[in-house]
């Protein structure tokens, strides 16, 4: 299980890079984190003619952290992500769905922004930045633009990065105040991809009561999408949200596909079960951060 | 005194070479000459090969050969051996070392391609192109029982055997039974999956006409023979060396692999040492799987549960080809009893040919299979009277006092089936302390308060361990006296090295530290058989001792001569000779080992002792007596009449979630008796082995072939091996000895109990939570989910645990219809084999 | 295609190495092949069986999982490195042999490397939080049990060797 031959570019700034991938597109790859490139390399299932290693952009390797969010470049590790004190205070679920991505030792390789080009219908961060309204910062020797979550995956393992195109950067938006939200999946081993999982966000208004309620999955269709159950819940007090309402509906929206871990039928289920275990939690640490947002305001008026 | 070292827990040799990195596996032998192989593997599961072209194979730089069957001559042309034949195997067939003209399963070898690194081989292998005309493969056991195609032509209905044992007329006592139940029971494939794959390394002398292999096997000497029969060599030129090898778990027993051949084979036409290893997704495809079988009971038993008549048919999933022969399916027929003695038996099994990888043992190599049929119809036959699942088990046991028992059968040594010794009355008591049997129903009441489902799982098995038909030990006191041992079976982590140096110690009365031990080396050992079948102890453990034994009666007689005092009068104590009381007397066991050799010639002061001139000599004796020899060294074997048999109980508490229907274990047990014991350590290491390999093919592990014959999880992505987090977290052992009456030591095989009764355990404990029949394991949290919402026609299974609700009597017909599992819905994966509505 | 090398300078276990490899060669075979330390297994090459894990710049990576070329410059601590200076074996190697930990000990480089970084790290873990850390590594003969018990073994064998070194100082 050996790779096949290419040819292999060190590129040593950003702008080196875009002229290669400019120069090279469709026969090439880039190799960020490489713990889903290189296995397919090794099966010989992929046998891209160059490979453009951008590992010595260190300029590329930083987690910003501000009030509207967390801005994550391409060559910042999984773990340095779910590790950095910033990204668990502002957007605290990213870190949470970070640490159910593999093992330890793939997430001190494998890139976060490298997930997402990736677009595998089984990782959590394409949920994730889908959930979060999130997008991708590519850029080419062309120029910059920037793809929201909804327009960035486009099919499974597909996203919407042209060939010459690098993801730079990914942009998770902090949630609103008074929100809450959770992540949750069940694998058949600890550290495989899921059977199925799920991000649940829910606001609270200032009288404590839902605003909105959204969902992305994980493993249950071909894209990310957000499933907006807002109507179903709308101005419930937090602790009367009726939780199986929410799973039964979440379980209506869904196609989910089955495999040789799990059949369509137990996919949707799970999804069920998750949406009442997520949005139970998420309501928990809206109420948490609502108080929290209201003490702060008191203190402010003081 | 010596300190006292069979029986204790000792740190193992291997291990500082081992946790340092000097390890040494047959991929790390090479050098800047060593040549590299990789081959061309079908893939496709059943087709005509019409043509090879190697050409563009050529082009690549590096490669140095591209060799089909058309370029192999002589025995290496035929077909790969039949290891073990058998009367009833009477439609064996095996493959080639590269495929003739046609190919049987996804993964089978088609050419070979050497060159100067594995990339450029693997390079080269790619652009062989092969011309195949595909046909239509039989996948799975229905498929090819119902044989309106042929995995192989001349092989009607695609039966390789058709074996039966039995004793009294099984028929007719079911029959006349008061009561009588059938039921099938159905177990997947899996694999033993060793963490390192199979490996060559192989090195042609032609000034001296010599070839060394490495080989990651565990049996160098069945390799040395096959190699020297097909390469057209003399057993004598060949030397077969097992490096450390990392697992094996009777995938390395099967010899030649088809890469055993090819590769000294191009070693010696080259001229260069050529090196094989093999990578995770070769041996998912071209080594060797186990375990499925379909098995249909009838048992008929009275109000007591004790069984009258027994009869099992087995259908055998055995892939393409049987190069091993029957050993696996006769060890579910007969292994099926157990530690009980029904009044009539008869286990049939059909071994079936199916376009899928060859299946070879896999620790427990069938047993597991038969021990589900056994384990399960006695659950079957409690829930039916109403009694608890125990008090039947306790109603058949045989009791301490019937041993031996001979049972009529022919085992897999092709002797006798004979139990020597046992106490599974002791056993089972020892399991209900352990796991709280009796107290059971209050802790799932408490569970059940919080809304958790919990359930409670017991099986019995008993193993034949130590099979013939020898091992040999060679044992050699240096003038040092340092002692070094050999013997030929070999190692994959077991810690014969330990072990092995532990019963020699006691033996010789030597400091363990000074003992040194070699396994697996033909240089070293030249007359072995293997390591299988939980042999390794009973075999060597006491053909060493008896080897010890010869050099101790040696070395006192030398002693004797050169003290001038009466054997009887001396002892050997921490590697010392002396007077019994008089430690004043003392001979190092090193000068003994000079002065057991008469020498003419000193070539250190050590040596000086020995020569003719230095005056200890009787001169009415000559140097060597007549039938004697030179040196404190000797060899011994070890060869039982019968196999010895271990025998063992597991229970275990498992929680289901009613949510997800995970399936998680709270509490494993294990009551063990594998007789005497050398290294506690050692034995309760394989036990938690075992059972993590029992627990991964009780919930996680499949084969998943398509109906294309393709292995659609050949990775670890897919093939769900257990990590830490999933194995029991801690396992409760007890011992229990009752010791082997056929050898010195006293002592039964330990290494694959762990694994044997495990799948019947926790289905036994998953029905016994869910109140609903299990029937085919393994069994995934999705399959758990569909089972549960089955419609329940039926009424639900009964508590007849201690302290619950009293029993009911249901409708026999009720509990084998409620086996039937019937799909309700459209997306159940191709390999599943659920039976069909019309039944 | 010809095959393409590179120069790469790496630090292994302190000892700098420079030499020319194919571009494509994954850092385990680097290490295997190029600089003969055979201590580091491949078991699978995808990823998953954890035998490989080699630290990286102090950090446990998949070592199958890694091209030679990219890590260019940077610190590499294999099985082989571990061992202490003096031939003492390292906490962990030694919890290894006082606990049983290993059998056939094809897996255990890779746990080895893992473990020592997790209690540098944690230095007193749980019971379950040293059966997490070593939740991602394949083991086939030891079933775990040991291995868990090795983590809390190597945590307390650092400690009790910690403690003797901060004697030694204030006694000197």
């Amino acid at each position: 299980m050996k790779p096949p031959k290419f040819t292999y570019h060190a590129p040593r700034t950003v702008e080196e890079a875009l002229q290669l991938l400019a120069e090279h597109s469709t026969d090439a790859k880039i190799l960020a984190g490489g713990q889903s490139l290189l296995p397919v390399m090794a099966m010989r299932l992929a046998a891209p003619a160059h490979l453009i290693d951008i590992n010595r952009l260190e300029e590329l390797s930083g987690v910003e952290v501000d009030e509207d969010g967390v801005t994550v470049q391409a060559l910042a590790r999984h773990a340095h992500v779910e590790a950095h004190e910033g990204v668990r205070r502002r957007v605290p679920i990213l870190a949470e769905a970070l640490r159910w991505v593999a093992h330890p030792a793939i997430r001190n390789r494998g890139t976060t922004v490298g997930s997402l080009t990736h677009a595998d219908p089984s990782a959590e961060m394409p949920a994730m930045l889908a959930l979060l309204g999130g997008s991708v910062v590519a850029r080419s020797t062309e120029g910059e633009r920037v793809l929201p979550a909804e327009e960035f995956f486009v099919g499974p393992m597909e996203s919407a990065l042209r060939y010459d195109e690098l993801a730079l950067a990914a942009r998770f938006p902090a949630p609103p105040t008074r929100s809450g939200a959770c992540f949750d999946e069940i694998a058949r081993r600890h550290g495989d991809y899921a059977m199925c999982g799920t991000g649940t966000m829910v606001t609270l208004n200032d009288a404590g009561r839902v605003e909105s309620l959204t969902m992305s999955f994980v493993s249950v269709g071909d894209v990310p999408e957000v499933y907006d159950l807002s109507p179903l819940v709308a101005g419930a007090a937090a602790d009367e949200v009726d939780l199986t309402a929410v799973g039964e509906r979440a379980a209506e929206m869904i196609d989910p596909p089955a495999d040789l871990h799990a059949t369509a039928d137990f996919r949707r289920h799970l999804a069920t079960v998750l949406a009442r275990r997520t949005t139970r939690t998420a309501l928990g640490r809206a109420r948490r951060a609502a108080s929290g947002a209201q003490e702060l305001r008191d203190e402010e008026q003081v | 005194m010596t300190t006292r070292s069979m029986g204790e827990p000792v740190k193992r040799v291997e291990d500082p070479r081992l946790v340092t990195g000097k390890g040494r596996y047959v991929d790390d032998i090479g050098d800047a000459r060593t040549l590299h192989a990789a081959f061309v593997r079908s893939p496709h599961a059943r087709a005509l090969i019409r043509d090879i072209d190697p050409f563009e194979a050529y082009e690549v730089e590096g490669v140095v050969g591209v060799f089909t069957w058309d370029d192999l001559e002589g025995a290496l042309a035929e077909p790969l051996p039949v290891l073990i034949p058998h009367p009833d195997l009477t439609h064996a067939r095996t493959g080639y070392p590269l495929a003739k003209d046609r190919v049987n399963h996804v993964g089978e070898p088609v050419a070979m391609v050497v060159a100067t690194d594995r990339y450029v081989a693997e390079d080269a292998a790619g652009l062989v192109r092969v011309d195949y005309d595909v046909l239509e493969p039989v996948v799975g056991i229905e498929k090819s029982a119902a044989a309106t195609l042929l995995v192989h032509d001349d092989v009607p209905g695609n039966v390789a055997a058709v074996s039966t044992q039995s004793y009294g007329d099984a028929a007719a006592a079911v029959a006349a039974a008061p009561h009588r139940l059938t039921f099938e029971w159905d177990i997947e494939r899996s694999a033993c999956m060793p963490m390192e794959g199979k490996g060559v390394h192989a090195k042609w002398d032609s000034d001296e006409e010599r070839l060394t292999l490495w080989t990651s096997t565990q049996t160098s000497t069945g390799v040395r023979g096959a190699v020297s029969a097909k390469l057209g060599l003399e057993l004598t030129q060949v030397d077969v060396i097992t490096p450390d090898v990392g697992g094996g778990f009777g995938v390395k027993i099967v010899h030649p692999w088809p890469e055993e051949l090819m590769v000294p084979w191009a070693a010696i036409r080259l001229n260069r040492p050529v090196k094989w290893t093999e990578d995770r997704r070769e041996h998912f495809v071209s080594s060797a799987h186990e375990r499925a079988q379909l098995l249909t009971v009838g048992v008929g038993f009275d109000d007591d549960g004790k069984v009258l008549g027994l009869e099992v048919d087995i259908l055998h999933d055995h892939g393409a080809y049987i190069p091993y022969g029957l050993i696996v399916p006769i060890n579910s027929s007969t292994q099926l009893l157990g530690p009980y003695h029904p009044g009539a038996y008869r286990v049939t099994f059909t071994s079936l040919y199916t376009n899928t990888v060859i299946v070879t043992p896999y620790r427990g190599a069938g047993r597991p299979q038969g021990v589900y049929a056994m384990e399960r119809t006695m659950d079957r036959i409690a829930q039916y009277l109403g009694k608890d699942r125990m008090a039947v088990r306790e109603a058949n046991f045989i009791q301490p006092d019937e041993f031996p028992v001979d049972f009529g059968l022919m085992f897999q040594d092709g002797r006798p089936l004979r139990y020597d010794s046992g106490n599974y009355p002791e056993m089972a008591e020892k399991l209900k302390s352990l796991i709280d049997w009796d107290d059971f129903e209050q802790t799932r009441a408490s569970a059940a308060a919080e809304g958790r489902k919990l359930g409670i799982g017991v099986g019995f098995y008993v193993e034949g361990t130590g099979p013939g038909p020898y091992e040999g030990g060679h044992v050699q006191v240096l003038t040092s006296g340092k002692v070094k041992v050999s013997t030929g079976l070999t190692s994959q982590g077991q810690g014969h090295q330990t072990a092995f140096a532990q019963v020699v110690a006691d033996e010789l009365g030597v400091p363990f530290e000074d003992v040194v031990v070699t396994t697996g080396d033909t240089r070293r050992f030249g007359y072995s058989v293997g390591t299988f079948a939980s042999r390794g102890a009973v075999m060597s453990g006491n053909a060493v001792a008896l080897a010890a034994r010869k050099v101790r009666e040696r070395a006192l007689a030398v002693a004797s001569d050169a003290l001038e005092v009466d054997v009887e009068d001396l002892e050997l104590v921490d590697g010392k000779v002396r007077v019994k009381g008089d430690p004043s007397s003392e001979i190092p066991l090193g000068t003994v080992a000079v002065l057991s050799n008469p020498l003419r010639y000193a070539f250190d002061e050590a040596s000086k002792a020995a020569t003719q001139f230095a005056g200890t000599t009787d001169f009415s004796k000559p140097p060597v007596e007549p039938g004697g020899k030179p040196g404190l060294d000797d060899s011994d074997y070890y060869s039982p009449a019968y196999s010895t048999f271990a025998a063992g109980a597991h229970a275990a508490i498992v929680e289901t979630d009613p949510e997800t229907a995970e399936i998680k274990i709270l509490k494993y047990a294990v009551v063990h008796d594998c007789g005497k014991i050398i290294n506690p350590r050692i034995v309760e290491g394989q036990i938690h082995g075992g059972v993590a390999q029992g627990v991964a093919g009780a919930l996680y592990e499949i084969m998943a072939y398509d109906e294309a014959g393709q292995l659609t999880n050949a990775s670890f992505m897919d093939f769900l091996m257990p990590y830490a987090s999933e194995v029991p977290h801690g396992i409760e052992i007890d011992h229990l000895e009752t010791p082997s009456t056929l050898n010195p030591l006293g002592v039964k095989g330990a290494g694959e109990a762990g694994v044997i009764p495990t799948s019947a355990v926790i289905a036994s404990a998953i029905e016994d939570a869910e109140r609903m029949p299990i029937v085919r394991m393994p069994i995934s949290p999705s399959e758990l989910f569909d089972l549960r919402r089955r419609p329940r026609e039926v009424e639900p299974l009964v508590n007849t645990m201690p302290g619950g609700a009293v029993a009911t009597w249901i409708d026999p017909r009720s509990v084998a219809d409620a086996t039937s599992q019937n799909p309700t819905t459209t997306d159940v994966p191709a390999n599943s084999r659920a039976k069909k509505e019309s039944e | 295609m010809s095959e393409q090398t590179a120069e790469v300078r790496l630090r292994v276990n302190g000892i700098p190495y420079l030499r020319e490899i194919p571009v494509r060669r994954t850092l385990c075979d680097v290490l295997r092949m190029d600089l003969e330390l055979t201590g580091t297994h491949v078991g699978c090459e995808h990823g998953v069986c954890g035998a490989c894990t080699i630290l990286l710049d102090g950090e446990p990576v998949r070592s199958c999982l890694l091209l030679g070329v990219t890590v260019d410059g940077h610190d590499i601590t294999t099985v082989e490195g571990l061992t202490e200076d003096d031939g003492r074996l390292s906490p962990v190697q030694q919890a290894f042999v006082d606990c049983h930990g290993l059998q056939c000990g094809f897996c255990t480089p890779g746990f080895l490397t893992t473990i020592s970084s997790f209690i540098e790290e944690n230095p007193e873990p749980t019971e379950e939080e040293a059966r997490e850390a070593v939740s991602g590594n394949l083991c086939r003969c030891t079933g775990y049990q040991n291995i868990v018990a090795s983590v809390l073994r190597a945590a307390e064998i650092a400690r009790e060797r910690s403690s003797e070194t901060t004697e030694e100082v204030s006694t000197r």
